[in-house]
């Protein structure tokens, strides 16, 4: 086992375990924590895998902005100071027989697929250059729709959320 | 055994797994949400683990990307519904929203 393999079982143990974390544990704040160590799990995976500037955009987008943005739905929406931020499960057995099902099935279909591996060590050079190039020529479509899109999202996300001054919370029907 | 495809490919998978577990059991919205990151992750790290071993070049990478970015995008606007949901009901479970029901 040489120090390729203990860094990938590092980051593997991290992510799965802090996943677990925010699935089963009750209390939304311990989840949305440690929902953090799992972002910062596949950023390392993505490290591993010659993915740099992925990386350091899961690193930017998640942890920077969609983290922040799950916090801030907590806490809006819980009553943090008192103790009433534990959240409860239902059917949870069914899902649990469910789940195992899945994961079994994927992991056999995985192990017993004979994959054709292309095992060469690409150059250790940086991928943003390439990334660059291929989304201002075969992918530039996509791009300026993902721009347009977020666009759109965002400014329908604060149209959907934003409060409204002169309405009465109870009677309105229009929101 | 040397890290290889499979390790990464079962990673994601039980990622997956237990982000369908906790989209399926939580009863807070923004469990769920957090659920559906967990998913659209082990999606990414199949799509950067075929970009590096399976010949998908950065054609993979460029795909996560995009990913991200509607992770991003779905985020907002399932917080801004969220927070509606909150303001009408005082409540986020999904399982008390349920007026469309009969």
């Amino acid at each position: 086992m040489n120090l390729f393999d203990f860094v990938f079982y590092f980051f593997a143990l991290i992510v799965i375990i802090s996943a677990s974390i925010v699935v089963f544990s009750r209390n939304i704040i311990y989840a949305a924590f440690s929902l953090l160590f799992t972002f910062f799990g596949v950023a390392g995976i993505y490290v591993l895998l010659n993915a740099d500037f992925l990386a350091v955009v899961q690193l930017l987008i998640y942890v920077g902005g969609i983290l922040i943005l799950l916090v801030f739905g907590v806490m809006l929406t819980n009553k943090v100071v008192n103790v009433d931020i534990k959240t409860g499960t239902m059917q949870v057995l069914p899902a649990a027989i469910l789940v195992a099902a899945i994961a079994g099935t994927l992991c056999g279909i995985f192990y017993a697929t004979g994959w054709l591996v292309v095992e060469e060590i690409p150059e250790n050079t940086s991928t943003i250059e390439k990334l660059g190039e291929m989304f201002l020529t075969n992918y530039l479509l996509p791009f300026e729709l993902a721009s347009v899109i977020l666009v759109v999202a965002l400014i329908g996300a604060a149209m959907i959320a934003r409060r409204e001054k002169s309405e009465k919370i109870t009677t309105s029907d229009k929101r | 055994m040397h890290v290889s495809l499979v390790h990464y490919l079962i990673v994601s998978a039980i990622l997956f797994s237990l982000g369908l577990f906790g989209v399926i059991t939580r009863k807070n919205a923004i469990l769920v949400l957090m659920g559906i990151e967990l998913i659209l992750n082990s999606a990414n790290i199949n799509f950067v683990a075929f970009a590096r071993y399976g010949g998908l070049d950065f054609n993979g990478q460029a795909f996560a990307v995009f990913v991200i970015i509607l992770a991003a995008a779905e985020a907002a606007i399932a917080l801004a519904i969220i927070l509606n949901i909150y303001k009408r009901f005082k409540s986020v479970n999904v399982d008390e929203i349920n007026s469309l029901k009969e």
